[in-house]
């Protein structure tokens, strides 16, 4: 059985290049005087899957929440879904599935009974709660666990049934922050294939991780944040040949890291970048350097040569992990 | 449009008070309850064996007791004044320590606000659930009084919809002190308001034992107007003041969740 059809019988028909799902424009979040989110600009088209990247604390979650119409608008202009947060909040809540960073399971409910809650929550037949309520605890496989409680849950079990309790809505917008935090590879890999599928079906994503692979699988196109702003924006293979070079060396010198080597290093490639553990070179031909260093003398522990990628960018733009 | 905004979302003038999402709420609550029902029977007993233990065991030594102009027994006396106590307690508990629960620990709200349902609907639902819960009950307790004799008029058909006024009172004033509380020792200070109250606003014996002043700081709580509501339904004595009793408890628990409304949206959606 397509795991679908307990969803949405045909497909979202995609709006012949309609009007944007997400459109922000000047967005600021203030708490305080504290300015988390500030004055960004995107937008985001239905069908598209679009991702957030940055360090902690750059925003990210702030702006989701906002998007989500669980956090009123600092400044600036919102609209989600053609409506205002502000003012539809409750209409535009029941268009949306969320799963956020932190688990906010029922716990006085059991697994199961969280699902056919949360449902109810969105004024749905209890018949289709528990027709979709099977379909997902079999995709998060906690299909054995359905009566237990929710505190019995391990970690990983509790982020699987907290996705899983997003998608009881067969939302039209998919908000995940951080979703495949403390899962295992398989249950990574079977969120992943699920995003996939319901992408095909029209359904919009907006995603927030810390794993660059991730963002490079899931996103059509990326905002880099940091300290509430945008740093960069675009599709994860242009921002690469953007912000970062074709290949990357990186050296490990270990222990006996001579003094001075950074400095030698220094003007050997396009960019040079020193992390507490290695050194990274960012050039076209990354053999050809890497040939540089061994001429100068260098013996480096261990060497590699690599395609850029999205690290890189995120490197480059946000400098967060640099030693100054 | 541009927005600026500081008032909390979703509240416009409309919808201050919730709408009929609030019973999905209730629902869930019905969901939770229906695996724990034994802690939803025992509320039952409390107020039943106060009757037993205070009224039967008093009965013989304290003799009779007026209410309006009529001589009653002293068990008929205090029967409405446990009535009216077991609906502040029966609303209270759901109101202050499951929300509590709830509210900071569990943070249960926190995942609903990402539903339709508002801060409104959260403590419209909640408000509605500790008033089933009390006024179930109520609604026993009363078949208690009327087996042992100790309704005393046909006006005691309303000492019903009564409970259900005080338990809006008081679900009202619970949640909206629950939302001001950071730990679980501030509800030391709830037992600080209750314990006193329930002791000492006329249910176990009439206002005339004090003196003018303490009449009058007695009569301003909240227990002694659902006290003296319960009482005069039950006897059948009909006064004007009985208007202001329920009007009093219906002004505290309209006030208490418009207050537990906004706080709510500002502790949950910064
Ligand atoms: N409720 C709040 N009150 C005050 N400050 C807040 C609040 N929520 C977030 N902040 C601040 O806003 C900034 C951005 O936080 P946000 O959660 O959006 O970051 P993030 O990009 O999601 O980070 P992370 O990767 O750690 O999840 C942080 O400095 C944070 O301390
Ligand atoms: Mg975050």
């Amino acid at each position: 059985m397509d795991p679908s059809d307990a969803f949405g019988a045909t497909s979202r028909v995609p709006a012949a290049d309609g009007e944007p799902l997400v459109v922000a424009s000047g967005l600021v979040k203030r708490f305080g005087e504290f300015v988390a989110v500030d004055g960004v600009d995107f937008s985001i088209g239905r069908g598209e899957s679009y991702g957030f990247l940055g360090p902690n604390g750059a925003g990210k979650t702030s702006t989701m929440r906002m998007i989500a119409c669980m956090s009123p608008v600092s400044a600036g202009t919102l609209r989600v879904l053609g409506r205002d947060p502000d003012r539809d909040g409750p209409e535009i809540r029941s268009r949306i599935g969320v799963v956020p960073q932190e688990d906010t399971l029922d716990l006085e409910l059991t697994v199961l009974d969280n699902l056919l809650v949360y449902g109810r929550y969105f004024d749905l037949p209890r018949r289709v709660i528990r027709e979709r309520a099977e379909e997902l605890l079999d995709f998060v496989q906690l299909t054995e666990r359905a009566r237990d409680r929710v505190e019995s849950l391990s970690g990983g079990m509790k982020r699987r049934l907290t996705i899983a309790r997003s998608l009881v809505s067969d939302p039209e917008l998919l908000i995940l922050d951080e979703p495949t935090t403390g899962l295992d590879p398989q249950a990574r890999h079977l969120l992943w294939d699920r995003l996939y599928r319901l992408r095909r079906r029209g359904v919009t994503l907006v995603i927030t991780t810390h794993y660059m692979d991730e963002a490079e699988q899931l996103c059509e196109r990326l905002a880099v944040m940091d300290r509430g702003r945008f740093a960069a924006e675009g599709a994860p293979r242009d921002l690469i040949a953007k912000y970062s070079t074709r290949e990357v060396v990186e050296l490990r010198f270990g222990a006996t890291e001579p003094a001075g080597v950074a400095a030698a290093l220094e003007g050997l490639a396009q960019r040079r970048e020193v992390l507490p553990d290695r050194v990274l070179l960012y050039s076209d031909d990354g053999d050809a350097t890497l040939g540089e260093v061994h001429r100068l003398g260098l013996t480096p522990e261990s060497t590699l040569v690599r395609r850029s990628s999205l690290e890189d960018v995120f490197l480059h733009l946000t400098g967060r992990t640099l030693v100054e | 449009m541009t927005a600026t905004v500081t008032t909390p979302l979703r509240i416009t003038p409309l919808s201050i008070l919730g709408s009929r999402r609030a019973l999905r709420l209730i629902e869930r609550n019905i969901y939770v309850y229906r695996r724990s029902w034994i802690i939803f029977v025992s509320g039952f007993f409390e107020p039943f064996f106060y009757l037993l233990s205070i009224g039967v065991g008093l009965n013989k030594l304290v003799g009779a007791l007026h209410i309006g102009n009529r001589l009653v027994a002293y068990t008929a006396y205090v029967a409405p004044g446990l009535l009216a106590s077991s609906a502040m307690n029966g609303a209270l508990f759901d109101a202050t320590f499951n929300m509590f629960f709830r509210l900071k620990i569990a943070k249960t709200y926190d995942a609903i606000l990402s539903t339709p349902l508002g801060p409104n609907d959260v403590a419209l639902g909640e408000l509605g659930w500790s008033l089933i819960r009390g006024s179930t009950y109520s609604g026993v307790f009363i078949v208690v009084m009327a087996l042992f004799g100790y309704v005393l008029s046909p006006w005691a058909i309303l000492c019903l919809p009564a409970a259900v006024l005080i338990g809006f009172a008081f679900a009202g004033v619970g949640l909206a002190a629950t939302s001001f509380m950071r730990t679980w020792q501030d509800f030391d200070k709830v037992s600080l308001a209750i314990i006193p109250m329930f002791l000492f606003s006329a249910t176990f014996y009439p206002l005339s034992v004090y003196p003018g002043w303490l009449q009058l700081v007695v009569r301003a709580t909240p227990l002694y107007q659902a006290v003296a509501l319960e009482r005069g339904l039950d006897a059948g004595a009909l006064s004007a003041s009985l208007v202001g009793h329920a009007a009093y408890l219906a002004v505290l628990g309209l006030a208490g969740l418009v207050v537990t409304s906004r706080r709510l949206a500002r502790l949950l959606l910064p």
